[in-house]
């Protein structure tokens, strides 16, 4: 993806359901803008038709201004169908539509100050288990070791790999602090709070390299927390897992 | 009531200037003070704009004068990038601009449109200004603790406030000050309101600024002290090793934090903001109030849908305590709370959209004159316009989905705060100075400073709100890393180098406010503007118990233009029959 | 003295709202303490759902200590009302006895509180020792220096401060007056926090 993928407005939009997020913010400021013109119209027309000069006079109460009125409830109701036709359905799709996990790939992504830790399954399709008091620098994730499924997972730290048009499930969670997931060409910010673990999903259209960031200050390090999202055909996925697995040892240990 | 003889000790210097129960004295106080933090913070700012134009650059002439440990070789580090931040929104918000147009304009200015002698408790007023003080010195002076100032956002989010270096523990403690002085200080403007007001003043006859300090008070009342309890439970967090919102099993660089763990970082969140939204209406509703005095007294008739804007504020006020969790919409929340929310939220717009409307159809049937005031509470129309609409996407989820924390919001609540509110307090100083100084200030260097000002303003915030939704996110100290952030850097380099102009543009205010302080011309009228409201009607300044006879109220506070009447204004105090339009009461 | 000006309604009720100054103004304080100490008691909730276990206040407190410091609390306020009626009955001697004994039962819940903290620490228990002695500790603990203070406006009520009576008795009176609200309230407080904290 070159330089035009990323402009003055909208970035390029790669998500399923990124086009109804694209298409609510762009409704919303065409009625932003039709408002804040109309009202300027009146507002300039005025300042120069009640100016004050030789002859003129204020009128002391002048007019019933019904116009306003309709102004107004046309607002409301412009507003009530913005929420009730639009962000309702659309976000709870995205809170609550969860594809089945047997379709979707699923993965954890645990945040820390400063990375991500992208946690996969590996071969056996079991995550291992995970407690804080295994955490160290060569076990990112906190991996127990005798637990035979984590034997093969993999931490891809920073680096977030998926196939095209395959939904992806995120368990998302940290370490520390509260950090933010956000993938702007996905339409995506979650935040990761402390003691939980959020689900989120989300599945990509389009193939190419974009960026993870961090969307919650959570330090000194927060403006270098990126992580490299690429979105990756189904046979160089395929290719990049069995790279990734191949470096796991069989104690599975070293992440 | 007649006047009290006391004994006619003249205060000495400390009990005149320093330490005075004087509301006029206190309300410049404040209004010094918070002028001197307005700079101090937006300096903070202008540093930062220099690290986010031209990031990892040493910044010229001064950029060493900061110390190896913030500035090394005059490049700034991420972590004093994250000082600047956290205490600039700190400073601007509880330092600045609360300050100014409640302790500056509230203080001064209302107890003299309700005819009173001085606010009802004259002691604890003065204390409420010196907790502001010390809550200032705290802050400024956390600057030089180890580790630096407060640097987890104006937000303090924990966990990551409760692991931030000592300048945090100084914030919370600052915080306290601040609070007790807004307490006091709310306290102090709700009794006098109801309390004070002289015979004639009913509830629907008070000039619009009075009920909008009115209303924030409410606001101040009642919302600041779960930020208290908040603060409370931050520093027994931060210094008795409590985990109120400390989850279990936390591993810092690391290291297991250890601690007994049990709580949560969304009760931070939620008591916070519980605070900080009906904080956000506390910057408004005053230069709400400034801006319709303006716009009556320049229009020459009275303001349009009075009452319906009265019933606006009040709504407003009320609805302001049930939008908090609009700010923690990504948390994790699920649809029933965001509905709740999204919904009071779109709701909460109708009451300004209702203010500002009328606002605008006062003009109508107007006789406009173009003062300095009335072009910063014009030009307040529009901007607050832009502001209140770029907060329509953001109170939606879905929309919120990509715009949540990015420059969005900050173009958002900028628009509203300082093209809004800052310009209503300019609209506010033009227009009170002649009363508390005895001389306008100079109508030239006034009108430079507004177009300045107006023009710069916008090419501050409005690039930003373009740079949010090209996805930057907020609080980074280096945002060309991202291939979306490097996209719109010329955006922010057009944006730093308008908030440079920005301040050259202040100086002819400053020269302006210094000079015309002191100069020899003075009014020759006590009501230079020729306008209703009672505080025109004591003598120029306001002797120490305002009023030489207390007044009578006969009218509403916008009575221009009246058909049959000679003079194109009615002041509130003057007897029926009297056909003279000198501001001064009749002695008897 | 600088001449100071005077205020209307300072003393004498206001003919709407039926309240003097001071009184309109401790109301107003009172709400929002009541905001502040709810925070608090959300906080207590929000916690205490959140858990997986919480124990029950009556398994490590000391329920009878604060039985009886609940007593000494209300006697204190029933005092503190005689204290008043005293002055509205212009028995000066009577007063003082009353707010005196008000001060004596307030000291008394702070050392019946500082015996109940001080078997916690000898114990090595800390607010930093689980979520329910740091709600505990900073429930109580503010609620301390409320009493704390309500201790010293009495004490300087009785004292120096009593010298108003003999030039201006209204203005005493009502003084008097705004300390027991806010005593009733600190009392009410404890009320609150007994049951939940303690019993629950």
């Amino acid at each position: 993806m070159g330089e035009t993928a990323y402009g003055w407005w909208l970035p390029m939009n790669v998500a399923t359901y990124g086009g109804e997020v694209d298409y609510l913010i762009n409704v919303i400021h065409w009625i932003m803008g039709i408002l804040f013109v109309g009202w300027g119209i009146f507002f300039f027309y005025c300042l120069i038709r009640f100016r004050r000069r030789e002859g003129q006079k204020a009128v002391y109460q002048p007019i019933h201004a019904k116009p306003a009125k309709y102004v107004e409830i046309g607002v409301i109701i412009a507003e009530a169908i913005l929420l009730l036709s639009f962000s309702m359905p659309v976000w709870a799709r995205f809170k609550h539509e969860f594809p089945a996990e047997k379709d979707a790939l699923v993965v954890r992504v645990v945040a820390e100050q400063f990375a991500w830790n992208v946690h996969y399954s590996g071969k056996d399709g079991r995550f291992g288990r995970t407690a804080p008091q295994f955490i160290s620098s060569s076990n990112l994730l906190g991996l127990d070791p005798d637990d035979p499924d984590g034997k093969d997972d993999i931490n891809a730290v920073n680096q977030l790999h998926f196939p095209v048009n395959k939904p992806v499930i995120v368990h998302l969670s940290t370490k520390d602090v509260i950090h933010s997931f956000k993938i702007p060409v996905m339409r995506l910010t979650q935040d990761a709070i402390p003691g939980t673990e959020i689900k989120i999903w989300f599945e990509a259209s389009r193939t190419g390299q974009f960026d993870l960031a961090c969307a919650q200050l959570c330090g000194l390090g927060h403006y270098r927390m990126r992580g490299a999202v690429s979105v990756d055909t189904p046979e160089a996925f395929a290719k990049w897992m069995e790279e990734r697995q191949s470096e796991v040892s069989g104690t599975g240990t070293e992440y | 009531m007649h006047e009290q003889h006391h004994e006619h000790h003249e205060p000495g210097f400390w009990r005149k200037y320093i330490f005075s129960v004087d509301h006029k004295v206190i309300g410049i106080q404040y209004s010094l003070t918070s002028l001197l933090f307005l700079f101090f913070g937006f300096s903070l700012m202008m540093m930062m704009r220099w690290q986010l134009a031209y990031p990892g650059q040493p910044l010229p002439w001064i950029g060493r004068l900061f110390g190896e440990a913030n500035m090394p070789e005059g490049v700034m580090v991420p972590e004093f990038y994250n000082q600047l931040g956290a205490m600039h929104g700190t400073i601007m918000v509880f330092l600045g601009v609360v300050p100014l147009a409640v302790g500056g304009f509230g203080n001064y200015i209302l107890p003299l449109q309700i005819g009173a002698p001085d606010m009802a408790f004259p002691r604890i007023n003065m204390a409420s200004y010196w907790f502001l003080f010390v809550g200032g010195v705290v802050m400024l002076a956390s600057f030089f603790l180890p580790g630096g100032a407060a640097q987890s956002g104006w937000t303090s989010y924990a966990p990551l406030a409760n692991i931030a270096p000592t300048g945090q523990t100084a914030w919370l403690i600052g915080m306290i000050f601040l609070i007790t002085s807004s307490l006091l200080g709310s306290i102090n403007f709700i009794v006098t309101t109801v309390q004070l007001r002289v015979r004639g003043l009913s509830f629907f006859k008070l000039p619009f600024f009075v009920w909008a300090q009115f209303v924030t008070s409410f606001l101040l009342l009642l919302a600041f002290p779960p930020l208290e309890a908040a603060g409370v439970l931050q520093l027994m967090d931060r210094v008795a090793g409590t985990s109120f919102f400390l989850p279990s099993g936390l591993v810092v660089t690391g290291q297991p934090l250890e601690v007994s763990g049990g709580g949560n970082p969304l009760l931070w969140q939620h008591l916070f903001w519980f605070l900080a939204h009906p904080e956000v209406y506390v910057l408004i509703l005053p230069a709400l109030g400034i801006v319709a005095e303006v716009i009556a007294n320049n229009t020459r008739k009275p303001l349009w849908g009075y009452r319906t804007m009265v019933y606006s504020l009040i709504f407003l006020g009320f609805m302001s305590f049930i939008v908090w969790a609009h700010h923690m919409f990504m948390t994790g929340m699920g649809t029933a709370m965001s509905t709740f929310f999204q919904a009071t939220t779109m709701i909460i717009s109708v009451p300004s959209v209702i203010i500002l409307t009328c606002l605008a159809i006062s003009l109508w049937g107007g006789s406009i004159r173009f003062t300095v005031p009335m072009h910063f509470a014009l030009a307040f129309i529009p901007m607050f316009a832009i502001g209140g609409l770029t907060g329509l996407p953001l109170g939606l989820t879905a929309s919120d989905l990509h715009l949540h924390d990015t420059y969005y919001v900050i173009g958002h609540f900028h628009y509203v705060v300082a093209p809004g509110t800052i310009f209503a307090l300019f609209a506010g100083i033009y227009y009170w100075f002649p009363k508390v100084t005895g001389r306008m200030m100079n109508e030239k260097l006034g009108k430079l400073h507004f177009w300045l000002s107006l023009i710069f303003m916008n090419g501050v915030f409005t690039p930003m709100l373009l740079i949010g939704v090209a996805g930057v996110s907020r609080r980074l100290y280096d945002q060309t890393g991202y291939a979306h952030g490097a996209a719109v850097q010329d955006l922010t380099v057009f944006s730093s180098w308008s908030a440079w102009l920005l301040a050259v543009a202040q100086i002819p205010f400053i020269i302006n406010f210094l000079m015309s302080m002191r100069k020899r011309e003075k009014v020759r009228s006590d009501n230079p503007w020729e306008a209703t409201t009672l505080e025109w009607a004591t003598p120029t300044p306001p002797p120490h118990g305002n009023f030489p006879t207390a007044p009578q109220v006969y009218r509403g506070p916008y009575e221009y233009s009246v058909p049959g009447r000679s003079a194109d204004f009615w002041p509130q105090h003057l007897p029926e029959e009297a056909e003279s339009t000198q501001p001064r009461p009749a002695t008897t | 003295m600088s001449a100071e000006v005077e205020i209307p309604y300072a003393v004498k009720p206001h003919p709407v709202t039926g309240l003097f100054n001071g009184k309109f103004g401790i109301w107003l304080f009172l709400a929002s303490e009541v905001m502040l100490f709810g925070a608090l008691f959300s906080t207590y909730v929000l916690l205490r759902v959140g858990a997986e276990a919480w124990p029950h206040g009556y398994s490590l407190l000391n329920v009878p200590l604060a039985t009886l410091n609940t007593f000494v609390l209300i006697l204190s306020s029933v005092t503190m009302v005689m204290a008043w009626a005293s002055l509205k009955m212009g028995d000066f001697r009577k007063f003082r006895l009353n707010l005196g004994a008000t001060i004596l039962l307030a000291f008394v819940f702070l050392i019946v509180k500082s015996f109940e903290y001080g078997a916690k620490f000898e114990h090595h228990i800390h607010p930093a020792t689980s979520t329910f002695y740091a709600i505990y500790f900073t429930l109580t603990g503010l609620h301390g220096l409320h009493v704390i203070g309500g201790i010293l406006v009495n004490l300087y009520l009785l004292l120096p401060g009593s010298a108003l009576w003999r030039t201006e008795p209204e203005r005493f009176t009502n003084r008097i007056e705004c300390a027991g609200l806010y005593w009733h309230f600190v009392d009410l407080v404890w009320i609150f926090l007994f049951p939940v904290l303690y019993l629950l």
